[in-house]
């Protein structure tokens, strides 16, 4: 069997990465945890942020040199195969579907709290009577104290919400905007029009940039009131049902924007150096199709908690 | 073609790294198969070790065997308190390590990464760097996991306690100490690295089969990893925003669980079953795929019912996402949603059943011959069976408000788990023994590790489902003396089976010293995939010319 090899298939020669990187995987982690409980003594003797940089700088090394690797191979025509692109097309799919699927853990969460804010029926006793709680306030079947904490209704009692038709409204149209203008990128490179390759990506990268921007405006604003006024603090991600939700759903979409705007930026590199033709051009469709799912899950994102939860047309 | 340019001196011929390069740096399937085998094997000996300690417990009444292993300078009460922690930590522990670092590991990251690649005429995996992440990512896990176990987490007392399931509020409010976080961040790296893993499975798979192998052409196992894969790209991700929901709670003060701000605890029962009851097919269907050759080879003939088979592993798939509330019957659910899922939890019989028939009907009339895997694979249709029909028992959500949380549940889950699955992994590992190491098992103690498991891990849960039926509550250190004696036999059927498990590393012991050289077919007609048309073990990289299909 140790004839010449006649297939295209990519064999990869040993790599160091996944091993680094499996060790700055350990390290963040087990870093994160002596960060987090710096305050009651550490872990194993270890406190303060130190554990966790370092491993995250090795993480980001290694997510430097293992893509340099494919780069490389790329240019070297090594992983270039018609069967080999179609293999790389069937990886990115599935990643986005994974990540779809993490996004649904948030929106089950959302939803959750959103279409059922209340406790449902008052629970009734034989002699007609409605039951009372430890504290003296009516006791409800299913979750007595959520109705409690929200009135039994969504947007809470309390809450004042942002307005859907302000800044969300606005990013909703920039990340529209932004892909049509990727599209606008895709089409030009296949039609071997590098200057209009180039502009549309730039274009698309300042409108990822500028709707992270705004998305920092709006927290801004609504910790700062979170904070200040509110004595609730029922607009913080603090022991609050809509800020947590809030928080974590937009946070972690926040935090694919910005991936998906630094996957842009290599591949605007990438094109400023040649690296794609017409023909060969995965890399930059991967963070196209990236950055549409970025968008798709915003749409949803201001469909579900902005608009339909903020008007109070959920529960 | 732009692809020979590959062929670098390194690809062109068996070359094989150094030491170093080969087992840290690996891009092999075969290689990372093993290394991934060998965790397994740990993994199971300290899970094992575990469940030992929870026996020996539960050999009589009152808590007696746990306060050995504690301070005994402590105080008595002290001690006993400790000695309960212990028990908790060891039932949380054996649980995870022997789903995700035991059963996982050997059956989709070991065998799954040996054989599909063999079976479907491909050369090594379609991202071959990114399957060795996928182990190693295994290797930190496993060290937050061991960090967690020795990190304080109830009090002053060690490890999290709570069980596998991970519910809050035992997992946010009770468990003030960093083993929880450790924890959490250990199945986030577990998850992730399954996730890598059945990305690459899927993608080899659908785009490296040879010519000529269309998927109704390809073998089972590779049919059983392809839909256990597809249940993990959906399923983890969903696992791990729940345990990160969990990880805000504890660590930024969110409210997704706690009640008193109006969070809902059972939000993560939802989430964690959303992924957890596809997670039990993941760790059963690798197996049928197993099964299904093992029967064929032995029985000298072709699966009964190939297409039936494979279609029965994807109605499993489908309909384990729907399915999932069956675990938490007992939350306070209405009743129509009791009625949904006690009837779309039968569902699951019919694509199950349709397995067991079509195994029996391959033997039927077929030249069958009892060699060590085709025991182990009897040994699994019949357990497997068992457990299947008292899932059927327990899939009713009327019976189940009784049987909730009790031992008959316990024996039910391993009578899939450590009968079925761990049967399934024990049959390929003699099946596969010498294609892998190029060295025939030993036969003697092959056969004494098969009886000896046999009879030992019977003798362990069959009386379970006596106990639970009397009512005997799971995840407790002590019991009544009416529980006495079936806890009795079960912890000397705990003592029968680790005989068994020493027999497994003799034989290995013995496969090496004997060095019986191994061909390339062991099993002669009845053995007709692809990975017996090469030599025992097989060439570095496979395949360098691909096999035609016709």
């Amino acid at each position: 069997m140790a004839g010449a090899v006649q297939h295209d298939y990519h064999l990869v020669n040993p790599s160091p990465w996944p091993f680094i990187g499996s060790i700055g995987a350990a390290m963040t982690a087990i870093g994160a945890v002596a960060w987090n409980h710096s305050g009651d003594g550490g872990l194993f003797g270890i406190s303060g942020p130190w554990l966790f940089l370092t491993g995250f700088a090795v993480l980001l090394i290694t997510m430097a040199g293992w893509w340099r690797d494919v780069i490389r191979e790329s240019l070297k025509g090594e992983n270039t195969a018609p069967v080999v692109r179609i293999g790389l097309r069937y990886g990115m799919i599935l990643f986005i579907a994974s990540e779809v699927m993490f996004f649904a853990a948030w929106f089950w969460a959302f939803f959750g709290a959103a279409l059922f804010p209340g406790a449902g029926d008052p629970v009734i006793l034989t002699d007609g009577t409605q039951m009372l709680n430890a504290d003296g306030l009516p006791a409800y079947l299913m979750n007595d104290s959520r109705q409690h904490v929200t009135g039994g209704m969504w947007p809470p009692a309390g809450v004042e919400v942002l307005d859907p038709w302000h800044l969300p409204l606005i990013n909703t149209l920039i990340l529209l905007l932004s892909g049509t203008t990727i599209t606008w990128s895709h089409y030009a490179l296949t039609k071997n029009d590098q200057k209009g390759f180039i502009a549309g990506l730039v274009l698309t990268i300042i409108l990822g940039i500028f709707f992270t921007f705004l998305q920092y405006v709006e927290y801004n604003e609504v910790l700062l009131y979170g904070f200040g006024d509110n004595v609730e603090r029922m607009f913080t991600y603090k022991a609050s049902l809509y800020g947590g939700s809030f928080f974590m759903a937009t946070g972690f979409h926040g935090v694919h924007v910005i991936i998906g705007t630094i996957f842009l930026i290599v591949c605007l590199f990438r094109g400023l150096a040649g690296h794609f033709t017409p023909e060969r051009h995965f890399g930059f469709e991967a963070a196209a199709w990236y950055w549409h799912f970025v968008d798709v899950v915003w749409l949803f994102l201001f469909a579900s908690i902005y608009v339909a939860g903020n008007e109070g047309l959920l529960g | 073609m732009a692809g020979t340019a590959t062929n670098t001196a390194e690809h062109q011929d068996d070359h094989v790294p150094s030491f170093f390069v080969r087992w840290f740096f690996s891009t092999n399937h075969k290689d990372i198969g093993t290394l991934y085998l060998v965790f397994a094997i740990l993994a199971g000996v300290i899970g094992g070790a575990m469940s030992g300690l929870i026996r020996m417990e539960l050999m009589d009444p009152g808590v007696t065997f746990l306060t050995s292993f504690t301070d005994q300078n402590l105080p008595e009460a002290a001690q006993l308190d400790a000695a309960k922690n212990f028990y908790n930590v060891l039932i949380t522990y054996h649980g995870l390590i022997m789903i995700f670092f035991m059963v996982m590991p050997a059956l989709i990251g070991g065998f799954g990464n040996w054989f599909v690649p063999l079976m479907i005429g491909a050369p090594d995996m379609a991202f071959p760097r990114m399957n060795n992440i996928s182990f190693w990512l295994y290797g930190a896990s496993a060290l937050l996991l061991t960090l967690s176990y020795f990190a304080p987490g109830y009090g002053e007392q060690l490890g999290f306690g709570g069980g596998w399931v991970l519910y809050p509020p035992l997992s946010t409010e009770n468990i003030t100490g960093p083993s929880m976080d450790l924890l959490i961040l250990s199945l986030h790296l577990a998850g992730a690295s399954s996730i890598l893993g059945a990305i690459n499975f899927i993608t080899t798979i659908f785009n490296m089969r040879a010519p000529g192998m269309t998927l109704h052409k390809m073998p089972l196992f590779a049919w059983s990893i392809l839909i256990t894969a597809f249940l993990l790209v959906l399923s983890l991700p969903v696992l791990a925003g729940g345990i990160t929901m969990l990880l805000t709670d504890r660590m930024f003060n969110t409210a997704f669980f706690d009640w008193t701000a109006g969070g809902d605890p059972i939000l993560f029962q939802h989430l964690f079953w959303f992924f957890g009851h596809p997670e039990v097919y993941i760790l059963i269907l690798p197996g049928f795929g197993i099964i299904s050759h093992i029967v064929s080879t032995f029985s000298k003939k072709p699966i009964f019912g190939y297409l039936g088979m494979a279609y029965a592993m994807v109605a499993i798939g489908f309909v384990g996402f729907i399915v999932w509330a069956h675990h938490m019957y007992t939350v306070g659910m209405s009743v129509n949603m009791k009625a949904y899922f006690t009837a779309a939890t039968l569902v699951i019989a019919v694509p199950t059943g349709i397995k067991v028939f079509s195994w029996i009907a391959t033997m039927w009339g077929g030249s069958v011959e009892f060699k060590i895997p085709m025991l182990w694979a009897i040994g699994f249709i019949f357990l497997f069976t068992i457990g299947g029909v008292t899932g059927v028992v327990l899939a009713n959500a009327g019976i189940d408000h009784a049987l909730h949380d009790t031992y008959y549940v316990v024996a039910h889950f391993h009578y899939v788990l450590s009968l079925g699955a761990v049967f399934a992994i024990f049959a390929a590992w003699y099946y596969w023994f010498e294609k892998m190491f190029g060295i025939k098992y030993n036969v003697f103690f092959a056969g004494a590790h098969f009886w000896l498991m046999f009879i030992g891990v019977n003798i362990i849960f069959m009386p379970q489902h006596f106990l639970g039926l009397q009512g005997m509550p799971r995840r407790y250190v002590d019991f009544p003396e009416a529980f006495a004696l079936w806890n009795h036999v079960s912890t000397w059927g705990y003592l029968i089976t680790v005989i068994g498990v020493l027999a497994f590393f003799v034989g290995i012991v013995a496969s090496v010293l004997q060095r019986r050289k191994g061909v390339a077919n062991p099993w002669g007609e009845g053995a007709t995939t692809l990975e017996w048309t090469l030599p025992s073990p097989p060439p570095f990289h496979s395949f360098n010319e691909l096999p035609k299909i016709k």
